[in-house]
């Protein structure tokens, strides 16, 4: 006969919060020594110096306005929901056309990144824009070594699919779930292109995208991906969320650019957020005040036509 | 209460959704995004004066109520009002009377023409409110306040014109619409049939608009 203690003590219950535990401080003090080192001597994020009047939005403002379409449409309550999202332990998984592929705990990749802060501005294609101080490491050194194979021509990132915390994935409401994102390989090894953990100097809130996401600073904020799980290298463009469910609104490139209006709404100026009543909207800026950096990606390419 | 006094209660009560704006502005509950917040609040409640409106004539047609149509006139009123500070909340407190910016997005964006369609009718039909008016226009004085089927519709279609995908609201105000203009489309069907059975057999004249039968529309 089998004698039971009172209490059955699950072996993970003894384990998993000591390395549960252990990932977080790690993570926490990596953040703490980045966000020092962003005090001190600002990281070359090239557009510290062309944008020199770059005042973080408040953190509260960037907490509670965000689209998250996975929990709900409205952004206060996204934020709620958004709560129950698991995200310890986090794997990455990254594949397709690369030659070091595979599956990384999260704390095993930041070993391996120098953390530092990046003050960027943020434009949504609803017409409203931040200021977000992101903490994170540049997105070409995680691809450079996976090593992609020359047929490597676009990254697709891809969203957790955890449709018990995320109610309208359980629904299977107006996207098609998980979520997918992409970039084309230079877009995606660009210096300014980031893979953000944190922001505001602590780690990410899970309604801004704990705990990884993409930061592109020059498109609109769709284009930015959150909680990702999963990046792909591959030899064709991959069909990304919103220009699936409409192909005529939302464009693969998806660039900040004042001149190519939204089938329905203009984009020509936008709401920068904590700014106050009769303070007008600010003009958006192409490659939402990138270009110096970013144009170049773009020569010879219709804008109108490649939105 | 008497009559006099009900109509002063819901007088008062129209203002209340404005106070209450006003309110949520003084004490900064507007959320992270506050003069959209503010700008949609007015929008909407514009939107919920057109439906009552709308609504006071089939009431008046399903129930033993009589003599609403100073409520109409009421409503009809307030949804103008709630529209004008909608504008105006957009126009000044939004983009701080910066006209190019203002042109180029009313110029780029599709379903601000269908706000702007909408204000126009409401705006003509409030014009054209007062007694002396109405007497002045005659018959075209009905004409136009028919307008206001259209920009119910054209109101509702701004509405979720500028939404990304996510249409439950805007679909329960297009539903609110279908009905109160379904139920005239009803009307004007009966009408039509007792119209005819008031012809005499062997003249073939139909009454020449059914909806005048009904006088108020």
């Amino acid at each position: 006969m089998l004698i039971k203690t009172e209490k059955d003590i699950p072996a993970s219950e003894i384990t998993d919060p000591q390395v549960f535990a252990n990932r977080r401080t790690l993570l926490k003090s990596l953040l703490a020594m980045a966000a020092v080192g962003g005090g001190l001597g600002r990281p070359a994020s090239a557009n510290a110096e062309n944008l020199p009047e770059l005042s973080p939005t408040p953190p509260a403002i960037a907490h509670n306005y965000t689209n998250y379409y996975e929990f709900s449409y409205r952004k206060s309550e996204a934020t709620e929901l958004a709560q129950a999202l698991r995200t310890d332990p986090w794997q990455l998984e990254i594949g397709g056309e690369v030659e070091k592929g595979g599956k990384f705990y999260l704390e095993d990749i930041l070993k391996q990144q120098a953390l530092s802060e990046r003050i960027y501005r943020f434009r949504c294609v609803e017409a409203w824009s931040m200021v977000i101080p992101w903490l994170g490491f540049p997105l070409a050194a995680l691809i450079k070594q996976a090593r992609p194979l020359s047929s490597a021509k676009f990254v697709k990132f891809i969203s957790v699919y955890q449709p018990e915390s995320m109610p309208n994935q359980a629904n299977n409401a107006i996207l098609a779930w998980p979520y997918v994102e992409g970039l084309r390989l230079d877009e995606a090894m660009h210096p300014l292109t980031l893979l953000a953990v944190g922001m505001y100097g602590e780690t990410l809130a899970k309604q801004n995208g704990a705990p990884l996401r993409l930061v592109v600073p020059w498109k609109y904020g769709f284009k930015s991906i959150k909680a990702i799980v999963k990046i792909d290298l591959l030899s064709h463009a991959p069909l990304t969320s919103w220009h699936r469910f409409a192909p005529n609104d939302y464009g693969f490139y998806a660039n900040v650019n004042p001149n190519v209006p939204h089938p329905r709404w203009s984009q020509h100026s936008e709401r920068l957020l904590g700014s106050g009543f009769f303070t007008p909207r600010r003009k958006t800026e192409l490659f939402n005040g990138y270009g110096e950096q970013v144009a170049g990606l773009y020569n010879n390419m219709d804008l109108r036509h490649f939105f | 209460m008497s009559k006099a006094q009900r109509f002063l209660a819901f007088k008062i009560a129209s203002w209340l959704p404005l106070a209450w704006v006003l309110m949520d502005v003084a004490f900064e509950q507007l959320g992270p995004n506050p003069i959209q917040a503010l700008h949609i609040r007015l929008g909407d409640w514009s939107l919920r004066f057109l439906c009552l409106t709308l609504a006071i004539t089939p009431l008046q047609s399903l129930t033993a109520w009589r003599g609403l149509s100073d409520y109409r006139r009421l409503f009809g009123l307030f949804s103008f009002v709630y529209a004008s500070l909608h504008l105006l909340v957009y126009l000044s407190i939004d983009h701080g009377f910066v006209w190019q910016t203002i042109a180029i997005d009313i110029i780029e964006s599709p379903y601000i023409w269908f706000g702007v369609l909408a204000y126009a009718i409401v705006l003509a039909l409030a014009v054209t409110t007062p007694i002396w008016a109405k007497k002045k226009m005659g018959k075209n004085w009905k004409k136009l306040h028919r307008l206001i089927y259209v920009a119910i519709i054209a109101a509702v279609w701004h509405y979720f014109w500028q939404l990304k995908g996510n249409i439950a609201e805007p679909m329960l105000y297009l539903l609110i619409a279908v009905i109160l203009l379904g139920f005239r489309v009803l009307l004007v069907e009966k009408n039509r049939k007792v119209g005819k059975l008031m012809i005499p057999r062997g003249r073939k004249k139909p009454v020449a608009d059914p909806l005048e039968i009904e006088g108020d529309v």
